[in-house]
This record gives C-alpha cells, sequence and structure tokens, in this order.
C-alpha cells in the first residue's frame, strides 16, 4: 500500500518510552519528518511503554499489565502506528500476540489488530508513504567533504522484522555523508535491554568490536534506528574519547542539517 | 553443570572465536547461494518437528528394526544409566582398551571420567578432542572442541608429546603426530564408541557424519561397536534422513557434503569386515521432559554448531564459561531445561542479549530467542520461590515498575521525577558532568551500565511534556 503524501494521512506517534525521557528530540524530529511528508501526526498523551523491559527480564506479569495498558492507549485511535525504534515495533507484532495468547479476547483481538498497524518509521516512511529519498543533511557537513558514516542495524528490526532496506535507503538519501561499509555490520552491538547491567562485562566488549570495526572502516560516525543502542554506542565511545559521533537516522533527515 | 557460568569476555579465546566465527560467516553466503536456504530450513524443521512429535513411536520402531539388524539396543533413563550400560558392555566383552569418536552425548554423561574409572583405556580420536583430552581441557564448542585454542597451543602440546619441536604453522606436521600416536591405537582398540547424528527408525540405521575419517575407523576395526545417542535424534525416514545429512555440513561449514558420512545398519554379517557387536545406547537424560511443551522445538537441534558461531556473546566468553556441557544458544536453552532450573542454570538464559543471530542461522528454524525469554521467566519464578519469605527484590521491582507505568499519570510523574528531581541526585553522583547531560556515574540498577559507558540521563523535558507544551 502507497499513500500519497497529499491525502494527509493521519498518524499515531508512538513515540516509546527510552525516546520520550532520554531523547525527546528524536520524538519532536520524527513529528517533523512525518509532517513535512504531509502527515497529520497525533499524539495520545495515554501512552506509556509497551512492557518489554520487564518481558525481557523474566516477568511477564508485568510486562503484560504495562502492555494491557498499551492497547487501551490505542485502542480508541485510528490510522498506522509508528514508533522510531524497531525494538518496541518487535515487542507490539511479535510478542504481543504470545503475552496475550490466553487473555479475554478484547485484549487477544486488540493486540493482533494493533500489531498489523504498528511499523518502524523507515518502513512507513519508504514502503508506505513511498518515500525512499526525503532528502537531510549530516550536521555541519560540507558537499566537497562528505563524512564517511556506518550504519548499525538494529537486531529488532533487521532479524526480528526482517527490515534492513528501508533505513538504508533514507540514509543513503542525506547529503554530506557516504555509508561505510563494516565487517559484520549484522552483528549485535551488545545493548540487549537489561542484558546490559546485567552482562556488563560482555555487553562493553560487544560494543567495542562494534565502535572497532566502524573505526577501522574509517567511519566518523554511527547511525541507527534503536536509542538504546545509540546510548550504549555512544556511551562506550565517550568512555574510550573515540573520535565516533552517534545519530538516530531520524536526525540526518531534517533539510538544513541543525541538530 | 559442571561449574557456575561466568560472563566473563575472555580475550585469548575471543580471538580464536572471532577467527573461526567469521570462517563460518563467510561460508555462511556461499552455503545459502547454493540452495533455497529458507525451504531447506523449512523442510528440515519440518522432519525434526515430525521426529520429535512422534519420538516414542519412531523410537520403538527404530529399536525393533535394530535387533532385526542383529544389534542391541539399550535404553536409558538417565545419565547414569547410560554410563552403566556402556561399562557393562566393555566388561561383558573383555575390552581393555577402548577408541572414542567425537560425541556431545559422551561428554553429558561423563562417559571419559567413568571409563577412566572403570580401568577402560579410552582415547579420543577426534583431533579437537584429543587434543583438548590431553590438555586435561574441555570441548568448548559442539562440532569444534578446540576452537577455542590457537595452533601455537597445539604445537606446543604436540612437540611435548612427540618430543620433537613442531611448527605452529605446519599443520601437516601436527595432523601427522596426531595420526602416529592414533593409529596403534585405532588397531588395538577392542571397542569403538561413537554417537550419533541421527537415526532412521525405518531401517534401523545410524548415521554418522564426520570430517576426519576417526569414526570410519572407530566403527570398523574394533571387534565391538557401542553408539550413545540421545532418543531425540530418531527421524522416521530415508526422505528426512536425507535432507538433515545434507543440511547438516551446509549450517555447520556452508559445504554441500561432509568429508564422510557412515551407514550402519546392524553389526557385520556374512563374514564382512568390521564389527562383531553393534550397541545402542538410547538416551532420554530429560528430554522426553521436554517433548509437548513449549520447548519442545529446542529438541529439534541437529547440533551443528552454527547458533554458536552466529551468537557474539559465545564469540566473547567462549564456550567454557557457561559451565555446561553445551554451550552457546542453544546450550543456554537445553541445560537449564535438562538438568532443571538450579542457581547456576538459571544464569544461563542471560548469556543473550536477545540479538536473534541464533535464530536466523538455526538451519531447524528453532526459536531460540523466545524460549531464552521464556526461560528467564521460570528462572524468576524459581527464584521467587527460592526466597520463599525474604525479599525477591528484583520481583518488587517490577511489580512497583508495571503499576507506576501502567497509568499515564503516574507514569508521567516518574518521568517528571526521573528528570527533574532526579537531576541533582545524578549530578551528585556523577563525578564529572559531561556535556549534553551524559554522567560517568549513575545511581544503582544503572551502576552497572557505567562501569564501562557514559550514561545519558533523564531529560529535563520529556516529549510528553514538550508535546503538551506546544500542542496542548
Amino acid at each position: 500500500m502507497v499513500i500519497e503524501p497529499s491525502s494527509g494521512v493521519r498518524v499515531q506517534l508512538f513515540v516509546t518510552c527510552l525516546v520520550d525521557l532520554l531523547y525527546p528530540e528524536v520524538g519532536e524530529r520524527t513529528v517533523a519528518l512525518l509532517e513535512r511528508l504531509g502527515c497529520e501526526v497525533a499524539f495520545t498523551r495515554e501512552q506509556t511503554c509497551c512492557g518489554q523491559p520487564a518481558l525481557n527480564s523474566g516477568h511477564p506479569v508485568a510486562a503484560r499489565t504495562v502492555a494491557g495498558h498499551f492497547l487501551d492507549a490505542f485502542a480508541e485511535t485510528d490510522g498506522p502506528i509508528v514508533a522510531p525504534f524497531g525494538s518496541c515495533v518487535h515487542m507490539v507484532r511479535h510478542h504481543y500476540p504470545r503475552l496475550f495468547a490466553d487473555a479475554a479476547p478484547r485484549q487477544r483481538d486488540l493486540a493482533r489488530t494493533l500489531g498489523a498497524r504498528t511499523t518502524d518509521l523507515a518502513s512507513f516512511v519508504v514502503d508506505v508513504l513511498g518515500r525512499s529519498d526525503v532528502g537531510g543533511r549530516y550536521p555541519g557537513s560540507r558537499d566537497d567533504a562528505p563524512v564517511p558514516v556506518a550504519y548499525h542495524h538494529e537486531c529488532h528490526l533487521l532479524r526480528g522484522l526482517g527490515v534492513a532496506d528501508a533505513p538504508l535507503a533514507l540514509l543513503r538519501g542525506v547529503a554530506g555523508c557516504t555509508v561505510v561499509e563494516t565487517e559484520r555490520g549484522d552483528l549485535c552491538c551488545g545493548f540487549g535491554g537489561t542484558f546490559s547491567l546485567k552482562m556488563s562485562n560482555v555487553s562493553v566488549a560487544m560494543a567495542d568490536e562494534k565502535l572497532d570495526r566502524a573505526l577501522a572502516a574509517g567511519a566518523r560516525a554511527i547511525v541507527s534506528t534503536d536509542v538504546g543502542c545509540l546510548m550504549h554506542l555512544e556511551g562506550r565511545a565517550r568512555r574510550r574519547r573515540l573520535p565516533l559521533a552517534v545519530h538516530h537516522l531520524v536526525d540526518l533527515l531534517e533539510p538544513d542539517g541543525r541538530l | 553443570m559442571h561449574e557456575h557460568p561466568q560472563a566473563e569476555p575472555d580475550a585469548g579465546v575471543s580471538l580464536n572465536l572471532h577467527r573461526a566465527a567469521g570462517n563460518w560467516a563467510r561460508q555462511r553466503g556461499v552455503a545459502r547461494a547454493r540452495v533455497d536456504w529458507e525451504q531447506w530450513r523449512e523442510q528440515a524443521r519440518a522432519v525434526r518437528a515430525d521426529a520429535v512429535g512422534h519420538m516414542d513411536e519412531l523410537i520403538d520402531l527404530l529399536s525393533r528394526r535394530v535387533s532385526a539388524a542383529g544389534g542391541h539396543v539399550h535404553r536409558a533413563r538417565t545419565a547414569a544409566d547410560a554410563r552403566e550400560h556402556v561399562i557393562r558392555i566393555c566388561r561383558e566383552v573383555g575390552a581393555r582398551s577402548a577408541v572414542k569418536a567425537k560425541s556431545m552425548t559422551s561428554e553429558e554423561i561423563g562417559l571419559g571420567d567413568a571409563l577412566a574409572a572403570a580401568g577402560i583405556d579410552a582415547v579420543e580420536t577426534d583431533l579437537g578432542e584429543y587434543i583438548v583430552q590431553a590438555m586435561g581441557d574441555r570441548p568448548s564448542h559442539l562440532l569444534a572442541p578446540a576452537v577455542h585454542l590457537s595452533a601455537a597451543q597445539v604445537a606446543e602440546l604436540f612437540s611435548r608429546e612427540s618430543g620433537h619441536t613442531l611448527d605452529p604453522d605446519d599443520t601437516r606436521s601436527l595432523v601427522d603426530h596426531a595420526r602416529d600416536v592414533l593409529r596403534p591405537r585405532f588397531l588395538a582398540a577392542d571397542v569403538g564408541i561413537t554417537g550419533a547424528n541421527l537415526a532412521v527408525a525405518e531401517t534401523g540405521t545410524l548415521v554418522l557424519v564426520e570430517s576426519e575419517g576417526n569414526i570410519r575407523l572407530s566403527t570398523a576395526l574394533p571387534r565391538v561397536h557401542i553408539a550413545v545417542m540421545g532418543i531425540e535424534k530418531v527421524v522416521r525416514d530415508w526422505d528426512g534422513a536425507a535432507h538433515l545429512v545434507q543440511m547438516l555440513p551446509l549450517a555447520a561449514h556452508g559445504v554441500p557434503a561432509a568429508a564422510s558420512t557412515s551407514y550402519i545398519t546392524g553389526p557385520a554379517r556374512d563374514g564382512d569386515d568390521g564389527p562383531e557387536q553393534l550397541h545402542l545406547v538410547l538416551l532420554d537424560g530429560g528430554r522426553s521432559s521436554i517433548q509437548g511443551t513449549e520447548f519442545e522445538a529446542a529438541l529439534h537441534c541437529i547440533r551443528c554448531g552454527a547458533c554458536m558461531y552466529a551468537c557474539p556473546v559465545y564469540r566473547q566468553v567462549g564456550g567454557h564459561h557457561y559451565g555446561s556441557t553445551y554451550s552457546g544458544p542453544i546450550g543456554a536453552v537445553i541445560t537449564p531445561l535438562l538438568e532443571g532450573l538450579t542457581p547456576d542454570t538459571a544464569e544461563l538464559p542471560w548469556f543473550s542479549s536477545l540479538c536473534g543471530a541464533c535464530v536466523e542461522a538455526c538451519p531447524v528454524k528453532i526459536p531460540l530467542d523466545d524460549q531464552l525469554v521464556m526461560l528467564r521467566a521460570r528462572a524468576a519464578v524459581a527464584n521467587s520461590a527460592a526466597a520463599g519469605r525474604r525479599p525477591d527484590p528484583e520481583g518488587a521491582l517490577f511489580r512497583a515498575w508495571a503499576a507506576l507505568w501502567s497509568r499515564p499519570a503516574t507514569y508521567r510523574a516518574t518521568a517528571a521525577t526521573a528528570g527533574r528531581a532526579l537531576a541533582p541526585l545524578w549530578s551528585t553522583i556523577a563525578r564529572e558532568h559531561e556535556d549534553g547531560g551524559w554522567h560517568t556515574r549513575a545511581p544503582f540498577p544503572f551502576s552497572h551500565f557505567t562501569d564501562g559507558r557514559d550514561a545519558l540521563g533523564p531529560d529535563p523535558e520529556p516529549f510528553h511534556a514538550r508535546w503538551r507544551r506546544r500542542r496542548g
């Protein structure tokens, strides 16, 4: 399904808790992009979190309490639900059906219908709006000296939802940067939610592998679609004082290249 | 379970594993170009699902066919039962020495130590297994037991054994040394002990896949062959077996066929060369308790090792740190299932960032990441039960969190608190307050995060507040 931008499609923003609390500007840039592409963005202030932190930590009852609220928050809304964070989309689409398998029919049905409506930002722009190039500029860049950037595939987007091409297509449309290939770009960066706390040392070793390979490929920045990965990678790069910037994809899709 | 699991990166092991995993990843591309990979996976999954779904029926059929072909079948409910069968057979045939081919099932039941204790001189004949046995070490990978070691470490061992200085780059001389040691052992052994990659129920045929030729020698030269196999390895028929025999080397090494595959139906007959006796020891070892549960797909595993090479956590820590016979993602799933949840096995589902690389690599489509998540839940329940009346802080924390975050008002209140009220706390704790809200220290439990990374503190104005301010 491709929707003409002029048709003013109404989109529900699912901002996700980590974007809300840690990266609110990623949420604002998501709204700006969608509006620039002709969407009408609605935001229900009922929304909180998808429940993934509890599920992945082995607390499905707590996860279901919070996920049940997600169902209520979006039950009365209409249109596609779009999130700038693949992992939370994966939670709704992949885990909700099992989480609510033995729930009351209303929740079971909502889990299915909301799952079908929920999409990551890049797939929505490329596959639904039919826009594989939305422009954008790498912050502070010049055309004669493009910044080499490495794209980091968010695991739950790449393997969980099978989305590899859409975010890369948008990144390739950004002026002032070139995408460099890194060895084993499909490897996890080691964030993994509570994994980053429980297995801190392993998590950091995985970040180092990712960062070192990006540097080896000549990258000066890493771009991804998961703010968990972003905080983990930038936090490690800062600790090691590496010459690597870290950006959410949507940061680069601003037309004037300001951050 | 041999040891407490330790989730520590191991720099030396990791380097050796990165090399092996890199080779595997390159070969994987080659393999997938050869066949319709997704269709092949689905077919392999279906073969295994049929087998595991009808395990009792197929094990009965297999047992009848093996007996009809002149073999002896021994059922073992536990690892101890399986060890006793093997030792008893060895004693009955008056065996003093044995050659062992690589078998994770024999590792699982601790057969090496049991044979030694029974006074049977058993040598591992797979090159990697031979190396780890000679070093007093343990295998760290399903197919590549010595993958954690470097050529230099092997050359040092073999130089000591042979009394000559062997060059780590001269793999030929290393292999020649192993051959010189092992060849007389094959010729002298009374018993050959192997595992089996699968068994075909309709004809009672054991299928053994290998790359070195030691299995062929172990099953042909000694006068008695004992195969120890988990009951889940049975498949219904030759159609299914033929697919898996092609899928296994493709998934394991990216090659279309193994160097050698042995198909064994009964002992030697009518004056043929080969063993006079064939014994098949069928191990349950907790497998039947997984059948019919939400974890049943874990029994589909064909032990190809692909999930291990794919797993970034396994690459960092190596197989030994799991503290269990089976390591990597499949080990983190089946160890707690086979052995039950103990404080040790309950750690294993955490040996994963849930990145899904194992699921993508698995040739029989085991949903390992979902199973790891479900096992974490079982572990949390076991933890909570073990805590009894004592406080269960993690469970309490998540219950409180769920109560707060399932209501927008209290969610936003905690967000505001985190951003505003906690901001001074974060700043106090943070020794260095860096630019843009990054901190070098954070309050517990986020202090684990800042052990190795800086952390972004909560934004003073979350998105919810910004939206309300701008859009009402």
